[in-house]
C-alpha cells in the first residue's frame, strides 16, 4: 500500500517541488549574497564574492555609518513614513466614516473623484506641487516629502476602509446614540476599533510605499545631510560605487530593518500588499 | 437618527478633501495647464511672465527620439510584465496549489523581493552586472569565459527588465493564488472522476475560472509597468548608455529635474496619464468582448 501511493505520487511531486525550491531560491539568493559580502573587504569581493568571508569584518558597516551619516538618514526616513502612515489612517478612517454613515448631496461626485484620482500616477501631480513645495519655502524638508505622499495614498486608502466599514453593521452604533453616545464617540469608540484589519492593511501600504519610495524624495530632498535611506543609498551608489564591500553593507543597511518587520508581519504585509489588488 | 445632523460630516470629509484637492485634483488640473505654456522656471517670477505656446509641446512629442525610445521601451515592459510576470506567477500559483506541505513557506518567500524597495535591488544586480568583478562576470571568468559587459547598450534594456519583473512576481503569485483556492475542491473531484486529468484541468477549469483575477493581474502589471522609475534610475540613469533604456517616466523626470524644462515635463507627464487610461479601457474593452462571447 505505502510503497504504491509512493509510486503513484513521486514524479510530479518531485518536478513540482524542485522548480518551486529552484524559485525559492532566487528570490532569496542574492539578498544572501549582498550580505555575505558586505562583511568582506572590496579586493575580496571582486574575486571570490560566493565564498564565505576569510575573516568577518565589520569595517563597511563601520564606514558605513561614520562617513555618510546613515543614522541620520533613517531617522529622517523613519519620521516621513511614520507621519504618512498615521496622516493617511486618520484621514482615510475620518473619509469612510463620512461617506459610509451620512447621506448628502454630492456623494456620488466625491466618491468618483476619488476613484478617478487612483488613476493619476505621481508624475502627473509633481511638478505643480513641487512648485508649491518651492514657493512655501519647504524644499528640503520632511513636510516636502510627506505632504504629497499622504495624498498619493489617501485615495486607495479610502477605497479600502470604505469597503470594510460598509460591512461594519450599524446596529451597534444606534444602540450607543440611545445611551447617549455623540457621533464622535461613537466614531472613536466603535467604529475605529472595529475597523483595526482595515486600518493596519493601510498602515502597512502606506509605510512600506513610503520608507521606499525613491521618486519623491529625489524631488523633494537635495541637500544631502537631510537625505532620506532611499536618497542616500543612491548617492552612495555614486560616489562610492566602486567599493564593492561598502555598497553590499549599505544594500544590507536598506534592507535590514525591512527583513526584520517582514519576519514578524509577514501574513499582515502579504495581506497588506495585495489587498487592494484583490478587491479590484 | 444618529446621523440626521449634517454638521459633523464637515469635520469627517472636509479634511481629507482639501488635501487630495491640494496635492492632487488642483496639481493635476495645473499640470494639464502648464504643458501648454513655455515655462520659464518653476515658479513664476515678475516680469517673466510665461508665454501661452499651444500645441507647441505636443507637436514636439512627434519629432523627439527620445519620446520614441521610452514609449517603446516602456510597452515592451509592458508586454514583458504581463508574459513573464503574470506568466510565471500563475505557473507558481498552480504549482503551490497542488502541495500541501510548505505553501505558507513559499508564500512568504516569494513575496519577500517585493518588499524590498526598488532602490536597494537595483544597486544589487549593478553589483551583480559590474564589469570588473561583478557576480556575474566572476561566473564567466571561472568558465574560462571573456568578461561581458552587461550594461552595453544591446544589453542594457533586457537586464534593467530582468530585476524589474522578478522582484513582482510574488505579488501576482499572492493574488492569483488566492483566486485559485476560492476554487472549489468539488469541481476538480467532479472533473477527474470524469476522467479529466491534472493538466487537462488547468486549460478547462482553473484557466476559465480564473479570467477575472487574470484581469486585475493584467491591468495592475500593464499600469504597474507604465510607472517604472525606481529601479531604472538607479540602475542605469538618464538612460544610460545613450539613451537606450529611457522609459517614460525616467524620461518625464530627466527632462523636468535634470534638464529643467518644466513645460515639455508636464507634457510628457499628461502622456502617461492619457496611455494609462487608454490602456485599462483597452483592457476593460477587452474583458467585456470577452465575456460576452461566452
Amino acid at each position: 500500500m505505502v510503497t504504491k501511493r509512493n509510486k503513484k505520487i513521486k514524479p510530479s511531486r518531485v518536478i513540482i517541488y524542485t522548480v518551486l525550491i529552484l524559485w525559492a531560491i532566487t528570490t532569496i539568493f542574492p539578498f544572501v549574497w549582498v550580505i555575505i559580502n558586505s562583511f568582506k573587504p572590496s579586493s575580496e569581493v571582486l574575486t571570490s564574492s560566493f565564498s564565505l568571508p576569510k575573516a568577518f569584518s565589520g569595517d563597511n558597516y563601520i564606514t558605513a555609518f561614520s562617513r555618510l551619516n546613515v543614522l541620520n538618514a533613517y531617522k529622517n526616513s523613519l519620521l516621513i513614513s511614520c507621519s504618512v502612515t498615521a496622516g493617511v489612517m486618520v484621514l482615510s478612517a475620518l473619509m469612510s466614516f463620512g461617506l459610509t454613515r451620512y447621506q448628502f448631496k454630492g456623494k456620488k461626485m466625491i466618491q468618483s473623484l476619488i476613484i478617478a484620482s487612483l488613476m493619476f500616477p505621481v508624475f502627473s501631480t509633481i511638478i505643480p506641487v513641487f512648485r508649491m513645495i518651492v514657493s512655501w519655502g519647504l524644499l528640503n524638508k520632511n513636510i516636502a516629502v510627506i505632504l504629497p505622499q499622504i495624498a498619493g495614498n489617501l485615495s486607495f486608502a479610502t477605497v479600502v476602509v470604505t469597503g470594510f466599514m460598509q460591512n461594519v453593521p450599524i446596529e451597534m452604533e444606534e444602540a450607543a446614540y440611545m445611551e447617549g453616545a455623540n457621533v464622535f464617540q461613537v466614531f472613536g469608540r466603535i467604529i475605529v476599533p472595529l475597523c483595526k484589519p482595515s486600518l493596519s492593511t493601510v498602515a502597512i501600504f502606506s509605510f512600506l510605499w513610503s520608507y521606499n519610495d525613491l521618486f519623491v524624495q529625489n524631488i523633494m530632498i537635495r541637500d544631502n545631510t537631510k537625505f532620506p535611506i532611499s536618497t542616500l543609498l543612491q548617492q552612495i551608489s555614486s560616489l562610492y560605487g566602486t567599493d564593492f564591500g561598502l555598497m553590499a553593507a549599505s544594500v544590507a543597511i536598506i534592507i535590514i530593518p525591512v527583513v526584520i518587520v517582514y519576519i514578524f508581519l509577514q501574513k499582515n504585509i502579504v495581506k497588506g500588499l495585495t489587498a487592494g489588488a484583490i478587491k479590484g | 437618527m444618529l446621523y440626521k445632523r449634517k454638521w459633523p460630516l464637515l469635520l469627517f470629509i472636509v479634511p481629507g478633501l482639501l488635501f487630495m484637492f491640494v496635492f492632487l485634483y488642483i496639481p493635476f488640473v495645473e499640470n494639464i495647464k502648464n504643458s501648454f505654456f513655455d515655462m520659464t522656471a518653476i515658479i513664476e517670477m515678475p516680469g517673466t511672465k510665461w508665454k501661452f505656446i499651444g500645441l507647441e509641446n505636443y507637436k514636439k512629442l512627434f519629432v523627439d527620439q527620445d519620446v520614441k525610445t521610452a514609449i517603446f521601451n516602456s510597452m515592451k515592459m509592458m508586454v514583458l510584465t504581463v508574459v513573464f510576470e503574470v506568466g510565471i506567477a500563475f505557473v507558481l500559483a498552480v504549482m503551490v496549489s497542488q502541495i500541501k506541505k510548505l505553501q505558507q513557506v513559499f508564500r512568504t518567500v516569494y513575496f519577500f523581493p517585493v518588499v524590498i524597495s526598488a532602490t536597494a535591488i537595483g544597486l544589487l544586480f549593478k553589483l551583480f552586472y559590474n564589469y570588473d568583478g561583478g557576480m556575474l562576470n566572476q561566473i564567466l571568468e571561472h568558465f574560462g569565459k571573456d568578461a561581458i559587459n552587461w550594461l552595453s547598450p544591446e544589453l542594457a534594456f533586457i537586464m534593467v527588465c530582468i530585476p524589474t519583473l522578478w522582484s513582482y512576481i510574488g505579488f501576482y503569485f499572492v493574488i492569483l493564488l488566492t483566486g485559485l483556492s476560492d476554487i472549489s475542491d468539488d469541481i476538480y473531484e467532479a472533473a477527474s472522476i470524469d476522467g479529466c486529468g491534472h493538466f487537462k484541468q488547468v486549460f478547462h477549469i482553473t484557466l476559465p475560472l480564473m479570467k477575472p483575477v487574470f484581469f486585475t493581474c493584467v491591468t495592475l502589471a500593464l499600469t504597474g509597468a507604465l510607472k517604472v522609475f525606481d529601479l531604472p534610475w538607479v540602475m542605469v540613469p538618464n538612460g544610460a548608455p545613450q539613451g537606450v533604456t529611457h522609459f517614460l517616466g525616467t524620461y518625464m523626470y530627466q527632462v523636468t529635474f535634470g534638464l529643467s524644462n518644466f513645460d515639455y515635463g508636464s507634457t510628457l507627464a499628461f502622456l502617461i496619464v492619457i496611455l494609462g487610461i487608454v490602456i485599462s479601457r483597452l483592457v476593460g474593452l477587452f474583458t467585456k468582448e470577452k465575456e460576452e462571447g461566452r
